[in-house]
């Protein structure tokens, strides 16, 4: 089963080596990974998609406890929570395909975030399926190259992730 | 406030932190460390001959005082040297914390002269570690590592220190911090009360109870707990390798080791158990054989300090984390103040069962091997003898092989802290450096280290650092001229095909060669001088000795788990008898 875990740590050097290390020496997957310093420059925020039975999911969470670094861990899908995910997308646009790509890029309410004579950039923002759905409208063999961000959680409500 | 430099500090921090002795090696980035060791004289180096044994030697001084074992290497070589004696702490949970040198910060990363990632290389073998980047941190960063080694479940520790942050000419105020807190890390100790009164509810219900306990009750220091709530109980307690001594070896109601090569009462209990109390113990491989077959009537009480323990190969119903003497005391007074009591006709009767295996199969009451005669001796008898000549009250070490299951099977160990072994990562070598470390913990004592002629050799230039630090530690070699476990594994599996075991009459003369270390070599060739020598060997208290014994070659260790797929109960018993 899919789970996002949300995880508070020291910025410190070596603190991400950590957490990568621990599932790839434990045999763990890492679907998508996000990280990034939070609002209090001490600590950095990580988000991390993972697949696994209930009992591989109770050890990824025990041991990421475990790690000295780490402060906080919370498994988003425990409870509810909103998830989301940036793309941008480099396809290529000539002629009535421009107009097309456009309209395609408003129904799934992204934006183009920059233009060339045969090109357009596309930011999009979403939950991976609608990020998927909307690769799937766009002219095969057009795009020209996809960056995504992976997934960032939080959790729905009052809940909160903090010190 | 005092100004010091970084090597200075570092010394420092660690005479605070309560180091005694610092076991290492020097070289370039360690330089100023080892220049700052020399102009004091409060913390003893001790100089070895190859870092593994530094670690080693920590690590058996750390596992028979229960105090932080200190180790001082060089980067690269040094650093990397380190590693399986970090390994080998980090699977045993023994407190250490290793300082590295390193280059200086100008050239980390240019591959400089000796450079190596030492955060990266040990990360997966450490509790933790820190690259130490200002001489201002290193006291707060030692006293950080102390903590965090001998704390929850214990561990080694890693501080990598740059050249340039020990710099002589750089000078920084000291301060030594009164306390430590460290935000993210807060270890359990009171376990949760709802889970202890269910403990006790079943405690109290049990009919065929086993208590098996581990090495984290030793750790935790947990063994007046332990034998107080067994015998208020009357419960039979098993060891795993890592808990013996935890419960009295030669009490009535010890069932001995249990596992891949316990006693037939042990796993033959286990397995029919109908409640477990598990203890500072982690239902390793080597204990459960197969994890499905697992006890199938029993239900699981965990204690340990450390939660990715519980759960982790077999389900516990009632897990309780924190410190096991804690919980263990929370326990005794529940049961105690109960109103309810033990079912003593029930565990009269599980006794009686118990007795009944005993009296079958078990291997101080039945022998388990051809005795030994004349000119062949049988290695268990080597140590019987052992037991009776030092009267159980020597501190043993061990390697890993045949000589370490016969050690734990045959030596009755009554005090927790009596035995050091590589139980978790089975590290040959461990044995000698070892043995140096508890010989430096207990002047006074009989240390004696039961290897084999495989295991010795992979540390045997230590003989000399014996002889630099008057370290008259007792070897006591199982030779039987192969690598007898693999051996073993090799006759029961591979048809006998022996595969790389055997040293084609290359072995050293291991009289000759204790000699040329400026030790006592002795051999034993029969039988009959067994007990003789081995009371000379241990008559020269002063000297270090090698005994070279020559043991049948043939010999296998049971009784033994039939794998895979068996159970706790399927056992080989001898080469030829199987439950």
């Amino acid at each position: 089963m899919r789970r996002i875990i949300a995880i508070l740590m020291e910025n410190e050097p070596g603190a991400l080596s950590r957490v990568v290390g621990l599932f790839s020496q434990r045999g763990y997957n890492i679907d998508t990974l996000t990280v990034a310093p939070t609002e209090d420059r001490t600590l950095s925020r990580l988000t991390l998609t993972t697949t696994g039975d209930e009992k591989i999911i109770e050890q990824i969470t025990k041991q990421l406890n475990k790690l000295l670094d780490v402060v906080k861990v919370v498994d988003l899908t425990e409870g509810t929570y909103i998830e989301r995910e940036l793309m941008l997308i480099k396809v290529r646009a000539l002629g009535d395909q421009r107009a097309e790509i456009k309209r395609c890029t408003d129904i799934f309410r992204g934006q183009i975030v920059d233009v060339s004579a045969t090109s357009y950039t596309i930011q999009v923002a979403g939950e991976g399926d609608k990020l998927d759905a909307f690769i799937t409208t766009l002219p095969e063999g057009d795009v020209v190259e996809v960056v995504r961000s992976g997934i960032s959680g939080i959790a729905r409500g009052e809940k909160s992730l903090k010190l | 406030m005092e100004l010091l430099s970084g090597g200075d500090i570092l010394i420092r921090a660690l005479r605070e932190a309560g180091v005694k002795h610092l076991w290492g090696y020097p070289g370039g980035a360690a330089l100023h460390i080892y220049d700052a060791i020399f102009r004091q004289a409060d913390v003893r180096h001790i100089l070895v001959r190859h870092e593994q044994a530094a670690v080693h030697a920590a690590d058996g001084y750390a596992r028979v005082t229960g105090e932080v074992g200190a180790v001082l290497v060089t980067s690269g070589p040094g650093a990397t040297n380190a590693i399986t004696g970090i390994a080998t702490a980090a699977m045993d949970s023994i407190p250490l914390v290793v300082i590295s040198g390193q280059v200086v910060q100008e050239r980390i990363g240019d591959d400089a002269f000796q450079e190596t990632d030492m955060i990266g290389i040990s990360r997966p073998v450490v509790k933790h570690s820190f690259l130490v980047k200002r001489a201002e941190d290193i006291a707060e960063t030692v006293a950080k590592a102390f903590y965090i080694a001998a704390s929850g479940r214990p561990g080694p520790v890693v501080i990598d220190i740059p050249k340039d942050v020990t710099d002589p000419n750089r000078k920084v105020p000291y301060h030594y911090p009164d306390k430590v807190k460290i935000r993210s890390y807060q270890p359990t100790t009171k376990g949760h009360s709802g889970q202890i009164k269910r403990a006790v509810k079943e405690l109290i219900s049990a009919r065929r109870p086993v208590i098996y306990a581990g090495g984290g009750v030793i750790l935790g220091e947990a063994s007046t707990q332990l034998r107080e709530l067994a015998r208020m109980l009357n419960f039979p307690v098993t060891n795993t390798l890592m808990g013996l001594g935890s419960y009295p070896g030669s009490d009535r109601q010890f069932l001995g080791m249990l596992g891949m090569h316990g006693t037939f009462e042990a796993n033959t209990a286990m397995h029919h158990s109908d409640v477990i109390l598990a203890v500072g113990a982690r239902f390793d491989d080597r204990v459960t054989n197969t994890p499905a077959k697992f006890c199938p009537s029993a239900t699981i009480i965990h204690i340990d300090v450390d939660p990715t323990s519980i759960s982790k190969t077999v389900r516990a119903d009632i897990p309780i984390v924190g410190s096991c003497d804690v919980i263990l005391q929370d326990i005794i007074d529940q049961v105690r103040a109960s109103s309810r009591k033990p079912d003593q006709v029930a565990i009269g009767q599980w006794w009686q069962q118990i007795d009944e295996w005993r009296a079958r199969h078990g291997l101080y009451t039945a022998p388990r091997h051809e005795p030994s005669g004349g000119e062949i001796i049988k290695p268990q008898d080597v140590v019987k003898a052992l037991y009776k000549v030092t009267k159980g009250k020597a501190f043993i070490t061990s390697d890993v092989g045949q000589h370490q299951m016969f050690a734990a099977q045959y030596y009755l160990f009554d005090k927790p802290r009596q035995w050091a072994n590589s139980g978790g990562l089975g590290t040959m070598g461990y044995g000698l450096p070892a043995a140096m470390g508890v010989k430096m913990a207990f002047p006074d004592d009989d240390v004696a280290c039961v290897t084999g002629e495989g295991s010795i050799q992979m540390c045997i230039q230590e003989l000399s650092t014996c002889t630099q630090h008057q370290l008259p530690v007792k070897i006591i070699n199982l030779n039987n001229q192969a690598l007898g476990m693999v051996k073993q594994w090799q006759d029961m599996q591979y048809g006998s095909r022996y595969s790389h075991i055997l040293y084609e009459d290359s072995l050293p003369d291991f009289v000759k060669l204790a000699e040329a270390y400026g030790h006592v070599g002795m051999r034993v060739d029969r039988f009959e001088e067994l007990e003789e020598k081995l009371e000379a060997c241990f008559a020269l208290k002063d000297r270090t000795v090698f005994l070279d014994i020559n043991v049948d070659p043939t010999e296998h260790v049971y009784p033994m788990h039939i794998a895979p797929n068996g159970s706790m109960r399927d056992l080989w018993l001898s080469k030829t008898e199987r439950t």
